[in-house]
């Protein structure tokens, strides 16, 4: 758990590098080498860590637009999210999804730009797995700015009154965007939530990953047995802006002071310390983490932009007969041809 | 009412991004009555991610510049219900791409209400949103299904390509007694953080003035070719025809500023004089604005009609990497080979 935080904040740690070079001094999104938006999850590794811990490669997890360290806690392929990541076409999704769009069918996970989309395929997933007797889960992770949308609510209400084997898991870092939590909802504890659809809520009111994973163990356990749902709601502090770019003039110095403060790779190193780990093990496990991450983004910096003429492809399963010429006079042009 | 004759953007004294000059619309517009005020996601502290209420908060506070939680069915519906009230509210929906959350509010319920109610309830609520890609923001945060809300009876739809055309649409907006669809394309806006180009920056009137929907700008005149298009691409297609007025192909760009209502009157005129027509579109290119304009210059202008093409769009979602967006997006070489394409 502890090597997998401590990747997923060192590896947001280099793309943030990474992103600024050619963005600045004035940022420029549409500068740089990592194209788009980026929204990074410093500060979220804890859930991630402590959910994933109880997943295994045929149990299902959706994430949101800040997915990384979800998808490093639940194996996906780092070159390939990393060039992914980079818009290459050894990526993931062949360059064409992009850091909110990570697909890794080989570890059941995906996430999506638009927030509580990943709801109700959770609760299809859990559908698939209780159909055909599996004892598969899915988790579906959210943020607490995502607890209005209405996919969420008919996802946990869908889930409780089939007994699904889904666990939605709401980060809840008390920001989305600009719009602090209290001005979003008067149910201060998210878990509770669950109350109106008779399924069982949890919070763990602390960036404490130990006490995510004891609460994870519980819930995952449920639903691997066949009991049904839980909403988990882990407390959890944004680190950075919504997005690289943000100047989160909406937010106050000492929020993010205090957010820096309640770092949860401390505190898990902290309690591994107690409990006999001694510092060079801590250290050796930073280097092997720092060591791949870096191999990663070597990797994916060195592979093949992808063919413009790969963008009409994919979109059906088989061409379609029918369909509109494709930018043929373009591609023609590209090949140095005639239109 | 205040004053709604457009004096001259060259005239104006000072220059406005789009996005300065639909915030001195809505701003003028909520001094003049209480019942204007603007829901959306972060448009209240952050002043909207694309600028669009930037500064608002200062002048009329939380209470008519309201943050609202996530929940675009919810707080667009609301809208409706406010605006069925006689309030004209200003909903944003933060990205266009998001719609599908809330459509049955927009089009089943804000688009519809007039007509189902025989007309005895109006809906006067604007829904802003922004379109547009050209910053590798992938599929879900760059569409600019400029052909969805127009095919969509009920609701009036908005394209501005300039700032001066942007406060004068924002103002006929908000005056009127329709929903209207107000979409802005994030590059015209003049972020710090994503360059615009030199365009949209023009000179805008301190005084309130309105674009009277329904008609089309000729953004330049020629008279070999028609390019009718909107949004971002006027920029491109007045850039194409610089380069080929070279070559001496004179290009007239129309700019359609709003697509419903259709100043088909104009796109027909200048087909007539150039028997050419090309329609360049950032949407799909099936079933939309290409099609649609192609459709009308043909039922209205056939015998004139010597060449037809389209620049738009391919069918498919929008790519994330660059080479694979760029191929994606309408160039201004792809315009002025299609431009040329059609001299023969």
């Amino acid at each position: 758990m502890y090597e997998e935080m401590v990747t997923a904040r060192y590896y947001e740690e280099r793309l943030q590098e990474e992103y600024l070079e050619g963005k600045q001094p004035a940022f420029d999104i549409s500068a740089g080498p990592i194209p788009g938006e980026l929204h990074l999850a410093a500060g979220h590794e804890a859930s991630g860590a402590g959910v994933c811990a109880h997943l295994r490669d045929s149990d299902t997890v959706t994430a949101p637009h800040r997915p990384h360290h979800v998808a490093i806690s639940k194996g996906v392929d780092l070159k390939r999210m990393t060039a992914e990541i980079f818009g290459r076409e050894t990526g993931l999704s062949k360059g064409k999804g992009g850091h909110m769009h990570l697909y890794d069918p080989d570890v059941n996970f995906a996430c999506s730009g638009i927030i509580a989309q990943g709801c109700p395929p959770a609760v299809g997933a859990a559908m698939a797995a209780k159909k055909r007797n599996t004892d598969d889960v899915a988790v579906a992770f959210l943020g607490e700015g995502a607890i209005s949308q209405g996919g969420f609510l008919e996802s946990l209400n869908l889930a409780g009154v089939h007994d699904l084997p889904v666990v939605f898991v709401i980060e809840d870092n008390d920001w989305a965007i600009s719009m602090p939590k209290a001005r979003v909802t008067d149910v201060e504890d998210g878990s509770r939530r669950a109350d109106g659809f008779d399924v069982r809520g949890e919070r763990v009111d602390s960036d404490d990953a130990v006490a995510v994973y004891e609460a994870a163990e519980t819930a995952i356990g449920r639903a691997r047995d066949g009991n049904g749902p839980t909403l988990l709601e882990v407390q959890l502090h944004r680190r950075m802006g919504h997005f690289m770019g943000d100047p989160e003039a909406y937010r106050a110095d000492a929020d993010v002071d205090a957010a820096h403060a309640r770092d949860s790779i401390e505190r898990l190193a902290d309690r591994l310390r107690e409990h006999g780990v001694e510092d060079d093990d801590l250290e050796a496990i930073r280097e092997r983490a720092h060591d791949r991450v870096d191999e990663a983004i070597e990797w994916a910096k060195d592979q093949p932009q992808p063919d413009p003429g790969e963008t009409y492809d994919d979109v059906f399963t088989d061409e379609l007969e029918g369909w509109p010429e494709r930018a043929d006079r373009k591609l023609a042009a590209a090949d140095g041809g005639e239109d | 009412m205040a004053q709604t004759q457009a004096s001259d953007p060259d005239a104006a004294s000072r220059e406005l991004t789009m996005s300065r000059a639909m915030v001195e619309a809505i701003a003028h517009e909520m001094n003049e009555s209480e019942d204007v005020f603007v829901m959306g996601e972060d448009i209240a502290d952050y002043g909207g991610i694309f600028d669009s209420t930037q500064g608002l908060l200062e002048d009329f506070g939380h209470d008519r510049i309201m943050d609202v939680p996530i929940s675009e069915t919810g707080f667009i519906g609301a809208g409706v219900g406010a605006a069925m009230q006689g309030m004209r509210p200003i909903c944003e929906l933060m990205f266009v791409d998001f719609f599908g959350v809330a459509m049955d509010q927009i089009y089943n319920n804000m688009a519809k209400t007039a007509y189902m109610s025989g007309g005895s309830v109006s809906v006067p609520m604007v829904l802003m949103t922004a379109v547009g890609g050209t910053y590798n923001d992938a599929a879900q945060h760059s569409q600019t299904l400029y052909g969805t809300f127009a095919h969509l009876p009920g609701m009036k739809v908005v394209v501005p390509s300039t700032a001066y055309d942007a406060k004068g649409l924002m103002h006929a907006a908000i005056r009127d007694d329709d929903p209207v669809v107000f979409m802005f394309h994030k590059r015209l806006m003049g972020l710090a953080w994503m360059p615009a180009p030199e365009g949209p920056k023009t000179g805008v009137p301190e005084e309130p003035y309105e674009i009277e929907f329904g008609e089309a700008d000729v953004k330049r005149e020629g008279d070999d070719v028609t390019v009718v298009t909107l949004g971002l691409h006027v920029h491109r297609a007045l850039e194409a025809a610089e380069s080929l007025a070279e070559d001496g192909i004179e290009t007239e760009v129309i700019d359609l500023r709003t697509l419903v209502p259709l100043d088909t009157e104009t796109v027909l005129e200048s087909v007539r004089k150039t028997g050419r027509l090309v329609v360049v579109d950032e949407d799909y290119h099936s079933y939309g604005v290409s099609g649609e304009l192609i459709a009308r210059a043909t039922e209205g202008a056939l015998d004139d009609l010597e060449a037809v093409d389209r620049v738009t769009a391919p069918d498919t979602p929008i790519p994330y990497a660059r080479p694979l967006e760029e191929e994606f997006q309408p160039s201004t070489d792809d315009i002025a080979a299609a431009i040329e394409s059609i001299q023969e």
